[in-house]
């Protein structure tokens, strides 16, 4: 494992047992992202992204699921043997998370100073004091122009967008080395999601910090991340640099997926659509998940291609027999 | 016009299998949960009883035979006899059809009431809505047992008025049971869609609020058919229920307290008869409960 | 030559009493709505567009009769407002917006139903069918329950049911955007053949400025519970004259270029709608603020005329 890599997760594939059968949520999914990297996740629902981004801190509960296979390491602690306790410490330590709710993720009954300075002391041997100022130092770096306001003040007195700032200031309170973002800016309005982003972006290239960013929006990912992993009903089927992912797709979905956006279409014509709809996760096809939906199938596609191992992560791949050249995708 | 469907054709036998599916999943769970099916066994027995009474009884539950008082269980007697020397066996037997046929007429009638006056305060709201609540309040301030027993006093000891007062004090925990379910409901697109159509009130409550209001209405009244069991037991008991010479396992167990000492039988086995057969409505109706607890349920 | 509009809505406010005193009058107000008129005419797809907080959901429970004006008016050509049939809707969230409990024909039928003619219950299934069939949904399915279909089979039960009454105009409030991409891009084409075979009026409410721009023919951008920027759709979207189009657009991630270019808003709290900003309520947040933004903004008309192009913003063509 190369010394710059943070998070490496291999051939993960995870199940549900459900009443009839299983719920094949995850199917070998492996994945990297590198020191300082921003790497997003893409997918429609269902897709696996957020289960993927759980899983990477075991937030899943447990005995809810099952590992079939796969191993996870993040940052040298290899997370579905750690113990609770190594989890504990990487949670809030090294490894902070984003999530798309803000209000939840704060304690409505304590003001936000109380429970930014509990966070810092947690992790990091300072006084009272000295942690009220780190704080406030992390709010400023957030744009806040009066950071002692903010901090004396309750969640529900901040706005939605106010609220997101905050926790992106106090997941970068311990100094993290991954961020894990779940639609961070999926409930916030797109001024809001814009400097919301652009300040997260700023903080991790100063810091060094790596993302990973799940999200269901390919226009985000074009503006915010340097590589992508595209993901549909479990699998990871194409992964590569962002502007080769969304420019020059190879696989039918993902340029389904982008032909289907009305940004891309001229106003008022019909839109492609991608016919038929998600498979059920209890009862995928044998071989490719996207087989019935796709105009490229073929006999091959009953075995499950798979996304090459490659030397260099940055790589475009793609999971297909029959990936579209360059051209086509751009007709 | 062209149109994309998303699904194969399907058929009225598979919208069938659908249904025999849900159900099969409802048998599963309560299969996966032995308490609910021990509930359930022993319902399904208690029901029996209550229908084949005449048939499983060895003697007329009211013949009076002074030979044979306050015997002791034996081949001829299984539960022994009372202090007239009648067959408790019989008087067990007959005496389930008062008990439970009053938890099924006081938990329907109060379910079904206390959910129509719930749904309708919860969806009208403002002034009547407060009146229905104040007057649930004032019922429910005072303890229930202790207002049971005045109104069960007041109307006249029979089985009839301790029906009609057990039924009067459970109507308010379901209007209050059904009016919150309204007030959630209330808010949801459908009935927020129907609004727009210009659908009535007595529209709306029949069709999405009763409707939607129902699931939760179900499982208290499955666990409160135990609880009426138990009170009208308790209104025998002090003698405000079933009067004598009628077979009721409260009366019985009153009566058979003053032989308590020396003739343990006689108190023992109505009284067992009540123990099961509440404790078999309170397990089904918790693991019908958990069965349709959406919180438990996975999608 | 403009047609007659089938919907005039004139100078609508709404305001809701926040904050009683001990005698249950009202100390203060939430203004949501601050003076909205537009027209719409017959066969229109007009577009509302805007953020959190500016008073689209209001307008849309004005539109559909869940709330009354405070004051100003509103006036749908079809005049037999008694029954509101003139007006359906589709809401958001398909998830709570069909009753789990009853069968789709019901759920398809039910504006029909009630209100007041009873047809049979054949002539309704028959209805449920008909439906069905326009809005892609196979007709032995009118029988299931609505857990048994998609997100996006959910949303064209709710089209169907909107269109159960032959409505002159469907309000569409946010319709996709609980939806997956390959998803709304099924709705949304199904929405332009229902508008183009029917000759249907639309209103879409929408914070996507992608879906309005592909779906609207005129749009209009409201903040804080004013329309500041209204014309054809392009003329809005592609040169915005308002300060606050221009931020919106420029705050859309794209596909097309890597990373945000400008620097973002510093600011981008709302003011507060229980006092209203004196003048324009832009100004806060506003670049080019000036002097002669103390005073209330009215909408400007721009060249040439007929366009219709009007932006709140005494600096537009100045």
């Amino acid at each position: 494992m190369d010394s710059r890599t943070v998070l490496s997760i291999k051939d993960l594939s995870i199940e549900f047992p459900l009443y009839e059968g299983t719920l094949k949520a995850l199917n070998g999914v492996s994945l990297t992202v590198k020191q300082g990297e921003i790497v997003g996740i893409v997918g429609e629902s269902g897709s696996g992204k957020s289960i993927t981004a759980m899983m990477t801190m075991r937030l899943l509960g447990e005995g809810s699921y099952r590992v079939r296979t796969g191993s996870i390491d993040m940052l040298g602690v290899d997370i579905l043997k750690a113990s609770e306790k190594e989890i504990c410490e990487l949670r809030g330590g090294d490894v902070a998370m984003i999530f798309q709710e803000p209000m939840t993720a704060l304690n409505p009954t304590r003001k936000v100073g109380k429970q930014m300075v509990d966070v810092i002391r947690r992790h990091q041997r300072v006084s009272k004091g000295q942690a009220e100022e780190i704080a406030a130092g992390l709010l400023s770096d957030m744009h806040f122009a009066d950071p002692e306001d903010i901090l004396a003040r309750y969640p529900f007195e901040l706005s939605g967008g106010m609220r997101q700032r905050v926790l992106i200031a106090l997941a970068f309170s311990c100094n993290p080395k991954v961020i894990i973002a779940d639609e961070p800016t999926t409930a916030l309005d797109v001024t809001v999601q814009k400097q919301v982003l652009m300040l997260l972006k700023k903080m991790a290239a100063e810091r060094k910090t790596a993302i990973l960013f799940i999200t269901h929006d390919m226009a985000v990912v074009s503006q915010f991340c340097d590589r992508v992993y595209v993901m549909y009903a479990g699998s990871l089927i194409e992964s590569g640099s962002t502007r080769k992912v969304l420019h020059s797709p190879r696989h039918p979905y993902t340029r389904g997926l982008l032909a289907a956006l009305p940004e891309t279409a001229a106003p008022g014509t019909q839109l492609k659509s991608i016919p038929g709809s998600v498979p059920d996760l209890s009862k995928l096809p044998v071989g490719c998940a996207f087989q019935s939906r796709c105009s490229q199938s073929s006999e091959k596609c009953h075995q499950k291609p798979a996304l090459a191992e490659a030397p260099q992560t940055d790589a475009h791949l793609c999971a297909c027999w029959h990936p579209l050249t360059d051209l086509e995708a751009v007709a | 016009m062209n149109v994309s469907t998303e699904h194969p054709i399907a058929s009225i036998e598979e919208v069938k299998s659908q249904r025999s599916k849900r159900i099969g999943y409802f048998f599963y769970r309560v299969r996966k949960s032995p308490l609910t099916l021990l509930g359930a066994s022993i319902i399904l027995f208690m029901l029996c009883v209550m229908l084949f009474a005449p048939w499983l009884a060895t003697h007329d539950p009211n013949a009076i035979d002074l030979m044979k008082r306050l015997q002791p269980p034996s081949a001829a007697h299984w539960f022994g006899t009372d202090e007239v020397g009648r067959d408790i066996y019989s008087r067990v037997v007959f005496g389930s059809q008062q008990s439970i046929s009053v938890g099924f007429f006081v938990v329907g009638v109060a379910g079904v009431v206390g959910t129509l006056v719930g749904c309708f305060s919860g969806s009208v709201g403002g002034r009547i809505d407060g009146l229905i609540m104040r007057l649930t309040d004032t019922i429910l301030s005072v303890p229930s047992l202790v207002l049971t027993m005045a109104l069960a006093a007041a109307l006249g000891a029979s089985l009839f008025n301790a029906m009609l007062a057990i039924t009067l004090v459970r109507i308010p925990y379901y209007v209050r049971l059904a009016r919150g379910q309204a007030l959630g409901i209330r808010e949801m697109g459908y009935v927020k869609a129907a609004r727009t159509f210009g659908a009535s009130r007595w529209h709306i409550v029949r069709w999405h609020i009763v409707r939607n209001a129902l699931p939760p209405v179900v499982v208290q009244a499955t666990l409160d058919i135990g609880g009426t069991i138990l009170v009208a037991a308790a209104l025998g008991f002090i003698g405000l229920g079933a009067q004598q010479p009628t077979a009721e396992w409260g009366t019985m167990v009153a009566t058979g307290r003053n032989y308590i000492l020396d003739h343990w039988w006689y108190s023992l086995f109505p009284g067992l008869a009540i123990l099961i057969t509440s404790t078999s409505f309170n397990l089904f109706g918790d693991g019908i409960r958990d069965i349709l607890d959406p919180k438990q349920r996975g999608k | 030559m403009t047609p007659t509009p089938i919907l005039q809505m004139k100078d609508v406010h709404v305001r809701f009493p926040i904050n009683p005193d001990w005698l249950g009058r009202p100390r203060q107000h939430v203004h949501a709505l601050n003076g909205i008129s537009i027209d719409v005419a017959r066969g229109d797809i007009l577009g509302i567009v805007g953020e959190s907080g500016c008073g689209k959901s209001t307008l849309a429970q004005i539109l559909v009769g869940l709330l009354k004006p405070t004051s100003g008016s509103l006036q749908l050509a079809k005049q037999d407002a008694a029954t509101r049939s003139g007006m359906q809707i589709v809401f958001q969230d398909p998830q709570s917006s069909l009753n789990p409990k009853l069968p789709v024909w019901k759920i398809i039928t039910e504006p029909v139903y009630a209100l007041g003619d009873r047809p049979s219950q054949q002539a309704m299934m028959d209805l449920a069918k008909s439906l069905a069939i326009q809005v892609g949904i196979r007709p032995e399915y009118i029988y299931r329950f609505p857990h048994e279909f998609s997100g996006g089979q959910r949303q064209r039960i709710a089209i169907a049911r909107a269109l159960s009454t032959n409505p002159e105009i469907i309000l569409l409030d946010e319709p996709t955007s609980a939806l997956d991409i390959s998803v709304q891009a099924q709705i949304l084409n199904l929405l332009q053949e229902l508008q183009r075979s029917r000759n249907m009026t639309f209103i879409l409410i929408s914070h996507n400025v992608s879906v309005i721009r592909h779906m609207c023919n005129r749009t209009a951008v409201m903040y804080l519970g004013q329309i500041v920027e209204v014309g054809a759709t392009l003329d809005v979207l592609e040169n915005p004259r308002h300060p606050y189009t221009q931020l919106l657009m420029e705050s859309v991630p794209k596909l097309s270029d890597a990373g945000f270019s400008s620097d973002p808003a510093e600011k981008t709290e709302l003011p507060s709608n229980i006092k209203l900003p004196a003048g324009c309520f832009f100004k806060d947040r506003c670049a080019r603020a000036t002097s002669g933004c103390q005073t209330p903004q009215a909408l400007v008309t721009g060249e040439p005329r007929q366009t219709g192009h009007q932006v709140r913003c005494h600096l537009a063509y100045a």
